[in-house]
């Protein structure tokens, strides 16, 4: 076990104690105790309201039908039922679709429906058990008469059955300078889908209260679309639904459209019954019901140089969306955004296919596309490395973006046309090479290797930059609520959900830096949107640079009416009125927070504010793909060692070394568990986590029984992970910190390239490896003996 | 005759009447005893958010405290015990339970949902005082999934707590601890009525033997590692069960000089020890069963007797020649463990015969018996298939032979084929890729979720060749897990 991954390895040598928690200390999450002891509430732990219904919600077992006329009644006259229902008993539009309506609550009413994948819900039974509503849900018959279902990518392509018309991005002369390349290579690479599999399931619970108005306790990434949608499925305007949550058991982007059928579901039944009531969906529902990360066919042409410069590439990106569009188009742009990851592509050409399925709509998951696009321009350096006999990193790095430092060069613009200024991954390379001890241990492999008649290891050092900003640009907004009592605590609410990658902490340590008080006077209150409207979802790592600010905002505003106030009361210049650790300066008056704000009240000041922030700078066009969609970069590099059984294809992660750029941390231990937890999510993604569907587009693996997401085993023995020290965002965020929650996902990358560098070492290096993900024993087994079936 | 079953929960003493057969703990701790702390992650015993420690008196006396499920454990068979869940360590932040603290201060929790589980596996594990060195935690916590940490941390305050577990005097617990469980013990028959509904709990092997004659139609559980996912996921109806976990002298195992003697309700755990040290690479099979939570319930008797064409263990024990001794009443009768095995779903065991024990043989040589466990993820995974390898030689040639596949078939199988095609053969590269073709006679495996039926076919071949490689070249890194791996 290697310490540094830990708490010690960046964490601020500060001597605060963790609890008085100013930025850049590494104070521990504030549900740390709550998490540990059992005492955290989830909405399943919310003690339920008298009488309160549990719902069972129906699902279609086909994957494409038409669905006949059904009857009820069996379910209504069912033990302990209270309320059954359909796509007819919606008072406002069967609709819970996040950006176009084209997903129906429900997809059958009494006269039947149209289903258009497995797992699309039906109807629902709301009895005072989910045993009873369970049975009751049994006796109800569905008669399927299949219609024709397009499961696969290929499927779909071959229909060109889109959500859209393909979409493009270009720059440059792509077929010149092709031709005019010495190398070209051609291929394709399959990467699988990701199931979400935060631990705690999606949940609602809806209380009604008065005028028909509703409460919605829920695991949410966006309260604020709850809202929306509850209110469209109720008929009611967004005033009429308050929507609270507190945290989620994990999120990942699996919460951030996918709890509006839960808590839909539950608002109709309490607002149609008058009761409270809950739905919570058990682990194989779930997986079954919810959208997954999309996976991705993509082919490449690509032609280079003698040094592996790439001159002309162009990338074939299909998704498989599945039924209803949730948010894949923005999902496929960020692909394409990241389809040249750290490499400047002087003429370039991505193509995006959307492809409607009759598989479940997938959705977002940490990283949002961004992950897809990326392996596939690594498997292009890597095969390009190949081609050339060359250490892909060589490769790598003669690709790499001109240098924020570098005035002279024009290898900065992006295939959207946007200017890297920031770009420091040359850096963090040089320094992880130094760090991991990357050349030498290379050359011990190939010894290594060369004496095994058996096992193979490999090795591979992949770079990440990640673009920090919705792409949907109108998104990157938030709100805060910062309230001041009269005995000095501190009341603190934004749009943003804590999931466990540490938020509320980190913006708690901005206030208290704000006012420079002791981080436990601040409450942490749960996200409700009573009191910041109007947010967006909590996703695109954009938490903390969003709410973050908004927070400081509001502070920033109180604390403008507290120095007004003090220098009006005291007689004193307003630049003499300073906020320290431990109380206020006055002039030579030093009063604690408390006594200003005591003072404050009696004189009559206003002690609560609201906050907000814009993002700056942002910009894009998407219809000529031209613009600045993001504020400014994330950047990031792991080595990952593994070693291979080629008579097997099994393989382990043997070592693991990041270096990773958060700008000027906010909170070293929260951020390295966003770094360390990110690797081995991406990791998973790549190597164990296998989606499989049977020939009729049904789900096989809904449990971890059969969804192998890693275990601690599967963690690298050795795994030393560093912040770089160097670090700081050119752009005015939040303290000059950068965000952290997906970009380190993408380090998982290193791991499926050291495999395809061990799978070429196990067949002589005769020809390449064109290993798909994710690289099961399977996948492994099929490179290595060249296929067969 | 009892008709309650009385178990301590976080020290108070619970006695209830006409519980629900099939009812699970971790449902009885959320929704009649409100302790919300425990969570429901999966509901089928593989992602360990309901762990919670369940102590209870071994034959010898001893105190066997062990991490388990609750999701999957029915509350029957919780007679006789102690519950510790999260909620007993402790509940105010200024008077943390050294396990909190030791999360708290590894940042150990990120979403939190999981930890309440990780929380109880590692204070399971501080109770029995195990030192947490990487590899010791990892085992410790394979039955625990983390989705936001990565591990690291909680690794790292797994090793904290390791060492102060050691040095913290826990014995005034313990002895607490040791008195309720003994307060509780006694050699009577329960029966529980719910409704319609049975479930009896006998404490000797004659009583089961006498209640299971007088009910054939029940269905014995003992870990419930399987049975549980009949309620919690098929969502079976059992209206009459009978438990073994109380059924003692089914618990001993037996060494003679020529083989060993299973009694048939040894979990996992109870077995590893002495299986690694007759075999090491049955040990390490057993190991990548579950996880703890899941050894710590499954039993070797339930193994056999559900008939899983996996089969977890059957493979290795089908190699080593082993024999079941069945019971029904007063009758005894004994099978070899291949013919046990009739088709899928079904075993050669008629209506109120059980299995008493299970015989395995030392005539192997320690590391003559070879398996292999091939799965998508080392830890808590299933086979996808399992190969296992006992080949006897004299002067370079094969004497003897019997090779077993796991997923290969409806049931646990041997490689008749393959064998035949080694007995009497010179052990080299030639008759090995010889014998690799005559897989195709003994399997014709299917596809599933876990691998095709090509892949299945292919790697069940290759590991006749590495078998071979291990035999010839011992010095040869074959390994990447477990025994003989030379890996960190």
């Amino acid at each position: 076990m290697n310490g540094e991954s830990n708490i010690s390895g960046q964490a601020s040598d500060e001597n605060v104690s963790r609890s008085r928690g100013s930025v850049s200390s590494s104070v521990v999450h504030d549900s740390a105790f709550k998490h540990a002891s059992g005492q955290a509430i989830y909405v399943d732990d919310i003690p339920m309201p008298e009488g309160c219904l549990h719902i069972f919600v129906v699902i279609s077992t086909c994957a494409h039908a038409k669905i006949g006329a059904v009857d009820f009644c069996a379910a209504w006259e069912s033990e302990g039922v209270v309320a059954v229902i359909s796509g007819d008993d919606i008072p406002g539009v069967n609709d819970i679709g996040p950006i176009i309506s084209d997903e129906p609550l429900f997809a059958i009413g009494a006269a039947g429906g149209i289903v258009e994948c497995e797992g699309q819900a039906l109807f629902a039974v709301a009895a005072l058990s989910l045993d009873a509503a369970r049975a009751a849900a049994a006796k109800v018959k569905i008669d399927y008469e299949d219609l024709p279902a397009l499961l696969t990518i290929e499927d779909a392509m071959g229909a060109k059955s889109w959500l859209e018309t393909p979409y493009k991005m270009t720059r440059g002369d792509v077929g010149a300078a092709m031709r005019a390349s010495p190398h070209k290579i051609g291929g394709q690479i399959y990467i699988g889908g990701q199931e979400h599999f935060y631990l705690e399931g999606q949940a609602a619970l809806v209380v009604p209260g008065e005028d028909g108005d509703v409460t919605v306790y829920c695991s949410s990434q966006h309260p604020t679309e709850i809202q929306h949608k509850v209110a469209g499925v109720l008929g009611v305007s967004f005033n009429a639904v308050t929507v609270e949550v507190r945290r989620m058991g994990g999120g990942f982007g699996g919460k951030e459209t996918n709890g509006n059928l839960p808590a839909a579901v539950a608002a109709l039944v309490a607002k149609l019954t008058g009761q409270a009531a809950k739905v919570r969906y058990d682990r194989d529902e779930d997986m079954i019901m919810t959208g997954k990360r999309h996976d991705f066919r993509i082919g490449y042409h690509v032609g280079f140089d003698d040094d592996g410069r790439i001159h002309s590439i162009i990338m074939d990106q299909a998704a498989r969306c599945g039924w209803s569009q949730d948010l894949s188009l923005a999902i496929c742009d960020r692909a394409m955004f990241h389809a040249d990851n750290c490499y400047y592509l002087a003429n370039v050409e991505i193509n995006s296919y959307r492809c409607k399925t009759n598989t479940v709509s997938n959705t977002a998951f940490r990283g949002f596309g961004g992950p897809q696009g990326m392996v596939a321009i690594e498997r292009v350096i890597d095969e390009i490395a190949f081609k050339l006999g060359k250490d892909p990193l060589e490769v790598r790095r003669i690709n790499f973006y001109a240098a924020e430092k570098d005035t002279v060069s024009d290898r900065n613009v992006t295939p959207y046309h946007m200017k890297v200024e920031d770009c420091v991954i040359g850096e963090i390379v040089d320094e992880l090479v130094v760090s991991s001890d990357y050349q030498a241990r290379r050359t011990e492999i190939a010894e290594w290797n060369a004496g095994q008649p058996l096992l193979k290891r490999g090795i591979a050092l992949t770079p990440v930059k990640f673009g920090i900003s919705f792409t949907k640009t109108h998104l990157n907004q938030a709100a805060a609520l910062v309230h001041v009592y009269s005995d000095g605590s501190v009341h603190l609410n934004h749009g943003g959900t804590e999931m466990g990658q540490g938020l509320f902490i980190k913006v708690a340590q901005i206030v208290a830096e704000a006012f420079q008080i002791n981080i436990n006077r601040i409450k942490i209150t749960p996200t409700n949107t009573g009191k910041a409207p109007n947010t967006s979802a909590t996703a695109a790592s954009s938490g903390t640079d969003l709410n973050g600010m908004a927070a400081l905002d509001a502070c920033t505003k109180i604390k403008k009416r507290l120095v007004d106030f003090a220098s009006s009361k005291w007689c004193i210049a307003r630049d003499k009125v300073e906020f320290r650790p431990g109380g206020v300066r006055i002039g030579d008056n030093e009063l604690t927070f408390n006594e200003l704000i005591a003072e404050a009240y009696l004189a009559r000041v206003s002690l609560s504010a609201t906050g907000f922030y814009a993002t700056p700078k942002i910009e894009w066009d998407r219809a000529t793909g031209i613009g600045r969609p993001f504020f400014y970069f994330a950047y990031g590099a792991a080595v990952s060692e593994v070693v291979i059984d080629p008579l097997t294809g099994e393989h382990r992660l043997l070592r693991v070394d990041i270096l990773h750029d958060v700008g000027k941390s906010l909170n070293p231990a929260i951020d390295l568990g966003q770094v360390e937890g990110g690797f081995v999510q991406g990791a998973g993604w790549l190597t164990s986590e296998e989606l499989v569907w049977d020939e009729a587009g049904r789900l096989k693996t809904h449990a971890p029984s059969t969804y192998k997401i890693p275990t601690a085993s599967d963690r690298a023995p050795d795994m030393k992970i560093a912040i770089w020290k160097r670090g700081a965002n050119r752009e005015e965020t939040i303290y000059r910190s950068k965000a952290v929650g997906e970009p380190p996902l993408m380090l998982g990358i290193s791991v499926l390239m050291a495999l395809s560098d061990a799978a070429a070492s196990a067949t002589g290096r005769v020809c390449y490896p064109s290993l798909d993900a994710p690289a099961t024993p399977e996948r492994m087994l099929q490179v290595i003996t060249g296929g067969w079936g | 005759m009892h008709d309650t079953i009385s178990f301590y929960l976080n020290g108070e003493l619970k006695t209830l009447r006409g519980v629900a057969p099939t009812q699970t703990l971790l449902r009885y701790l959320r929704e009649d005893e409100k302790l919300c702390g425990t969570k429901e992650g999966c509901a089928e015993g593989d992602c360990g958010a309901c762990t919670v420690n369940v102590s209870a008196l071994s034959a010898d006396g001893t105190v066997k405290r062990e991490a388990i499920n609750a999701c999957i454990r029915f509350m029957p068979s919780l007679e006789g015990a102690s519950i510790t869940t999260v909620e007993g360590l402790a509940h105010d932040i200024d008077t943390p339970h050294r396990v909190h603290q030791a999360m708290m201060d590894s940042d150990a929790s990120q979403c939190g949902f999981c930890t309440p589980g990780f929380v109880m596996s590692l204070y399971t594990a501080y109770r029995n005082r195990t030192m947490l060195p990487l590899a010791a935690a990892n085992d410790v916590l394979a039955g625990n999934l983390c989705r936001c940490t990565g591990y690291g941390p909680i690794l790292h305050a797994a090793e904290k707590i390791g060492c102060v577990a050691k040095a913290v005097d826990q014995g005034e617990d313990d002895r607490v601890e040791l008195e309720q469980l003994r307060s509780l013990d006694h050699q009577e028959l329960v029966e529980i009525k719910h409704g319609a509904a049975r479930a009896f709990l006998p404490a000797t092997s004659d009583q089961l033997a006498k209640v299971y004659a007088a009910h054939p139609g029940a269905t014995l559980i003992s870990g419930a590692t399987d049975v549980g996912l009949w309620v919690t996921k098929a969502r079976r109806n059992l209206p009459k069960v009978i438990f073994l976990n109380r059924v003692r002298d089914l618990t001993s195992i037996k060494r003679s000089e020529h083989e060993l003697i299973i009694g048939a309700c040894v979990t996992y755990s109870g077995a590893i020890g002495i299986l690694a040290q007759a075999y090491p690479d049955l040990g390490e099979l057993v190991r990548r069963i579950g996880a703890v939570q899941v050894r710590n319930a499954g039993t070797i008797g339930g193994n056999i007797a559900n008939g899983s064409p996996i089969g977890d263990m059957p493979p290795a024990l089908i190699a080593l020649d082993a024999k079941l001794v069945l019971r029904h009443g007063m009758q005894r009768r004994t099978v070899s463990l291949e013919d046990f095995f009739l088709a899928y779903g079904r075993q050669d065991r008629k209506p109120g015969e059980f299995i008493e024990a299970v015989h395995v043989p030392l005539s192997a040589a320690a590391n003559e018996l070879k398996c292999y466990k091939i799965s998508k993820r080392f830890d808590q995974d299933i086979s996808a298939l399992c190969g296992c390898f006992n080949i006897k030689m004299s002067n370079d040639r094969v004497i003897a032979a019997r090779i077993a596949f796991g997923g290969m078939a409806a049931t646990p199988k041997r490689a008749l084929s393959v064998e035949a095609a080694l007995i009497g053969k010179r052990w080299d590269r030639p008759t090995v890729e010889l014998a690799m073709q005559e897989f195709t006679k003994d399997f014709t495996p299917i596809s599933d979720m876990r691998a095709s039926a090509d892949y299945r076919l292919r790697v069940a071949q290759n590991l006749l060749l590495k078998c071979f490689i291990e035999m010839e070249t011992p010095l040869t890194q074959t390994r990447l897990v477990g025994h003989g791996n030379t890996f960190l």
